[in-house]
C-alpha cells in the first residue's frame, strides 16, 4: 500500500486546491480569448477579469485599477520596488528595508544602492522582529520608500506593519510597501486600516493557487516607469496579455484562503502549540526560532549540531517532507541570512528546520509527523 | 442597536410653496423606490422634515450608502433611542459622540422636552449630558453659538431621541417632479454628465441611443446600457430606446456632401428623437453638447442641427469646459465606462474636415434629394426598449469560477 507524503512545505509553495484548478481548467477551455481584443470572446474574457481583479480589489479593500496581476511575489517585490523607489528621485534616494526580507527584496535594493540609493537596513531581535524606535530613528525626510515584510518566511515572526506605517507616513513621504506573500491569506490583511502599507505583494502559489501567479495593489493610484514595455496592458504598468485564467485562479484561491483563514488558524495555532510542546522535551538540543506571538503556520527549530539537510533525509525516508529554513536559500550551502540576523548560536546555525502548514494537512498527518519526528531525533542523537 | 430613524431634511423643496406637498410625495416614492428591496420602509412625513423607521443594521447601512445619491434631500441625520433615564441618556450621548473622537470639534447640547412628565428640566439634563460628554472626549470643547456639532436630544412620550451627525445629501430637487424629457445618450464622457444634471433638477429622463451596426459594435450598444443603468442609482428607472441608424446614415454618406454631413447626421437624429419624445409625452430633449467642443458644437451648427425642431432643447453642459465635465463624470461614477475605446456613432461617419460654420440654407438644400422621412418613421417604429434598472440580476456565469 502507498504510504500518503505528508507534506510540511507549504511556505515553500503549496499544492492548488482541487476548485481552483478545476475554474483554471474551464478558463482556459471557454475564455481563453485575449482579454483586450474587441471581438465578442475577448469582451468576454476582459469581463471575467475584471471580475477576478475586482474580487482580489474587495478582499483588499482597494479599488479595481489599483489591484496589478503579476507573474508572482518576486516580481512584485521587483516592480514595487524598483519602480517606487526610480520614480521618487526628486523626493530623495533614502530607503529603508530589515535584515530578513525576502531576497527578491534584498537583490532589489542592493541593484539600486549601486544606482546611488542609500538603503539602510533595520536588524531584528532574537524573536525576529524589528524594533519600531530603530525605524523612529531611521526614518527621515528624504526617505522614499521603506519595505518591510509582514511575516518572515523562514521563522514565522510578524512584523508591526501598521504601527510602522504610522511612523512611516508621520515621519516622512516615503512609500510603504509590504511584502505579504508569506502572510496574505493567513492573517489580517487589507487597505481599510488608516495607517496601513501603501502597496503590498502578494503570490498565488503560497495560498493554495498557481505558480506564476502574483498581485501587486496599492491603497490609491501610483504610477511609475513600468519596466515591461508593449502593448500598455495592467494600466501600462506591466506590459504582456494578461493571464486570465491564472487572475481568476489566484483571485478564486484568494476568496477561499480569506474565507478560512479563522478556522484554519486554529488548527495551525493547535498543531504550532503540540509540536512546540514535544520540542521542548527534547531540552538543550533543541532551539525553537518561531515564537507564539508569530505566525500560526511557520515552526521553524533547530537540532544542536545537526546539519539541516540530515534530517530532512531522515524524515523522508519516512514520508514526511519538510524543509530548511526556505526553498530560495536551501540550495545554497552558507547561513541563511536570516538565521544570521537572529544572532543564533553557532550550534544551531546549521540545523534549522522548516515546518509549514497549508489546507490538506489534517489532525492525522500532524500525529504522524510527531511520531516521526521522535523517531528521527532518537535516531540521530544515537539511542 | 441604538439607531431608531434617520431624518431627511429637505433641499430646495423647503421654499416652493404651492407644489410642497406634490414634491415631498415624490421625494418618498422615489426613496421607496430606490430602496425597494428593503421590504416596505416605513416613512412619516412632517412639513420640513421626514423619517424613515429603521429596523435593523442591514436596512441602516444601505440607507446610508444610498441616500446621498437621491436628489431632494439637503441633509439627513441618523437618530438614536433610548429609554427615558438619564443614565441611559448619558450612555447613548457617549456612543454617539464616538462617531467624531478624531476631530478636534465645538459642541454643544440642545434638549427638547416633549413629554414634560420627566422629572429633569431641559436645562438640567443639557449639563447632565454635557457634564458627562465633555471629560470623555478630549477633541470637543463647548461653544454654545454655531457649534460644529449640536447634540440633539429629545425626550418624547415613548423614548428619548437623540442625534449629531449631519450628513450631506445630494441637493437638487426629486427626480419626476419637474417634468419628463429625453436624453440623447451617445456613450461618450458627456451626454450622461447632462443628464445627471437634469435629474439633479429634479427632471425624469428615458434616454435615446443610435446604433449603426455592422459599423457600429455590439460592445458600443452594452457600453450605453451600462450607463443608462449607472444614472438610475440617481433615483428614477430609466427607459432607453435603441435606434437603428445604419440606414439614415449611409443614405447620408451617399447623398449629402461629407462636409456637412455630419450635420445633416445631427439634425436626422433630433428629428428621430422629437418623433420619440412625442411618443412618451417628453417635454424637452436633453443633450450634452458643450459650446465649441467639436465642429457640430459650434453655434452655427448648433443653430442649423437646432432648426428641425421647436421642441425646447436642454443643453447643461453648454458652459462647462471638458475638464468640468470629467470631473462630474466621474463623481458620479460614469467616466470610466465612457472611455471604453468601442466606436459610436459619432466616429465612424466622421468626415475629415466637418464645416464648423454650416449654412442652414445649404445644408437643406443637400437633404432636398432624398426622402428621408420614411427612413426616420421605419427608425423610430423598429425601435428596441429597454428597461433600467433590469428588474432581475442576470444569471451569474462567472460565479462558480471565482
Amino acid at each position: 500500500m502507498e504510504v500518503k507524503t505528508i507534506y510540511l512545505d507549504n511556505s515553500a509553495t503549496t499544492k492548488p486546491l482541487k476548485e481552483v484548478m478545476q475554474a483554471f481548467m474551464v478558463v482556459n477551455e471557454q475564455y481563453y480569448a485575449n482579454p483586450a481584443s474587441i471581438h465578442a470572446m475577448g469582451v468576454e474574457a476582459n469581463n471575467l477579469l475584471r471580475r477576478a481583479r475586482e474580487q482580489v480589489a474587495d478582499i483588499l479593500q482597494t479599488e479595481a485599477k489599483n489591484v496589478l496581476f503579476t507573474s508572482g511575489g518576486t516580481e512584485s517585490n521587483n516592480t514595487a520596488i524598483l519602480g517606487l523607489a526610480r520614480s521618487n528621485t526628486h523626493k530623495g534616494k533614502h530607503i529603508i528595508t530589515t535584515e530578513i526580507e525576502h531576497p527578491s527584496v534584498l537583490e532589489s535594493v542592493k541593484q539600486l544602492e549601486k544606482e546611488g540609493f542609500e538603503v539602510e537596513y533595520l536588524p531584528v531581535d532574537q524573536n525576529g522582529v524589528i524594533s519600531l524606535d530603530d525605524l523612529r530613528a531611521k526614518v527621515r525626510k528624504d526617505t522614499i520608500l521603506v519595505s518591510i515584510m509582514h511575516v518572515n518566511n523562514e521563522m514565522g515572526a510578524i512584523q508591526p506593519i501598521f504601527e510602522a506605517a504610522k511612523i512611516i507616513h508621520n515621519m516622512s513621504r516615503a512609500a510603504f510597501h509590504v511584502d505579504a506573500v508569506q502572510s496574505f491569506g493567513k492573517l489580517p490583511l487589507a487597505f481599510n486600516h488608516e495607517d496601513g502599507p501603501d502597496c503590498i505583494s502578494i503570490s498565488g502559489h503560497k495560498i493554495h493557487g498557481f505558480k506564476g501567479s502574483g498581485v501587486l495593489a496599492f491603497r490609491t493610484h501610483m504610477k511609475w516607469q513600468p519596466y515591461a514595455l508593449g502593448g500598455g496592458q495592467e494600466y501600462g504598468l506591466r506590459s504582456g496579455t494578461v493571464a486570465v485564467p491564472q487572475a481568476v485562479a489566484l483571485s478564486k484561491a484568494a476568496r477561499i484562503a480569506v474565507e478560512s483563514r479563522v478556522d484554519q488558524e486554529k488548527k495551525y495555532r493547535k498543531w504550532h502549540d503540540e509540536i512546540c510542546l514535544q520540542l521542548r522535551e527534547y531540552g538543550e538540543a533543541v532551539h525553537i526560532l518561531s515564537t507564539p506571538q508569530g505566525a500560526a503556520h511557520i515552526l521553524s527549530f533547530s537540532i544542536r549540531d545537526l546539519k539541516g539537510e540530515v534530517i530532512i533525509n531522515a524524515m523522508q525516508k519516512r514520508q514526511v517532507i519538510v524543509s530548511t529554513s526556505s526553498a530560495c536559500s536551501s540550495k545554497q550551502t552558507k547561513t541563511s541570512h536570516v538565521v544570521e540576523a537572529l544572532k543564533l548560536d553557532e550550534h544551531f546555525k546549521k540545523g534549522v528546520i522548516r515546518l509549514s502548514f497549508g489546507a490538506y494537512l489534517s489532525d492525522e498527518d500532524i500525529a504522524k509527523f510527531k511520531e516521526v519526528l521522535n523517531e528521527v531525533l532518537m535516531e540521530l542523537k544515537g539511542e | 442597536m441604538i439607531w431608531k430613524e434617520i431624518l431627511i431634511r429637505y433641499g430646495e423643496l423647503s421654499t416652493k410653496g404651492r407644489n410642497k406637498m406634490d414634491f415631498i410625495r415624490r421625494l418618498r416614492e422615489n426613496i421607496r423606490h430606490a430602496f425597494a428591496d428593503l421590504g416596505h420602509l416605513h416613512i412619516r412625513t412632517e412639513r420640513d422634515r421626514m423619517f424613515i423607521a429603521i429596523q435593523n443594521e442591514i436596512q441602516m447601512n444601505a440607507l446610508l450608502e444610498g441616500l446621498p445619491k437621491i436628489f431632494g434631500i439637503q441633509s439627513f441625520s441618523p437618530v438614536a433611542a433610548c429609554e427615558k433615564d438619564i443614565e441611559a441618556m448619558k450612555k447613548l450621548a457617549i456612543t454617539i459622540m464616538d462617531t467624531f473622537k478624531n476631530e478636534q470639534l465645538t459642541f454643544k447640547v440642545e434638549v427638547k422636552r416633549t413629554d414634560k412628565t420627566f422629572p429633569l428640566e431641559s436645562h438640567a439634563i443639557q449639563r447632565e449630558i454635557g457634564g458627562y460628554v465633555l471629560p470623555n472626549y478630549k477633541n470637543l470643547s463647548v461653544k454654545v453659538k454655531n457649534p460644529d456639532i449640536e447634540l440633539r436630544v429629545e425626550v418624547r412620550h415613548d423614548a428619548t431621541y437623540m442625534m449629531a451627525q449631519v450628513i450631506p445629501g445630494a441637493g437638487g430637487m426629486p427626480v419626476g417632479s419637474n417634468g419628463k424629457s429625453l436624453l440623447m445618450l451617445s456613450g461618450g464622457i458627456d451626454s450622461p454628465v447632462a443628464g445627471y444634471l437634469m435629474m439633479k433638477r429634479g427632471v425624469r429622463l428615458e434616454a435615446i441611443h443610435f446604433f449603426s451596426p455592422p459599423y457600429t459594435s455590439q460592445n458600443s450598444l452594452e457600453k450605453v446600457k451600462v450607463l443608462a443603468n449607472e444614472l438610475t442609482k440617481f433615483g428614477a428607472s430609466i427607459r432607453l430606446h435603441v435606434i437603428p441608424f445604419t440606414e439614415i446614415q449611409v443614405l447620408i454618406k451617399e447623398k449629402v456632401p461629407s462636409n456637412v454631413s455630419m450635420t445633416t447626421t445631427r439634425r436626422m437624429m433630433l428629428k428621430v428623437a422629437d418623433k420619440v419624445r412625442e411618443e412618451i409625452d417628453a417635454l424637452a430633449i436633453v443633450t450634452g453638447e458643450s459650446l465649441g467642443q467639436v465642429a457640430s458644437q459650434t453655434l452655427e451648427s448648433l443653430t442649423a442641427i437646432n432648426a428641425v425642431t421647436n421642441t425646447p432643447i436642454l443643453r447643461p453642459l453648454i458652459s462647462t469646459d471638458k475638464l468640468e465635465i470629467i470631473n462630474i463624470a466621474e463623481k458620479i461614477g460614469t467616466y470610466e465606462t465612457s472611455i471604453q475605446p468601442f466606436e459610436d456613432c459619432c466616429t465612424i461617419f466622421t468626415p475629415a474636415s466637418p464645416k464648423t460654420k454650416p449654412k442652414l440654407e445649404k445644408v437643406e438644400h443637400y437633404e432636398s434629394f432624398s426622402d428621408f422621412d420614411e427612413l426616420i418613421e421605419r427608425a423610430v417604429k423598429n425601435r428596441e426598449v429597454y428597461i433600467f434598472p433590469k428588474k432581475e440580476q442576470e444569471t451569474d456565469k462567472f460565479a462558480d469560477l471565482l
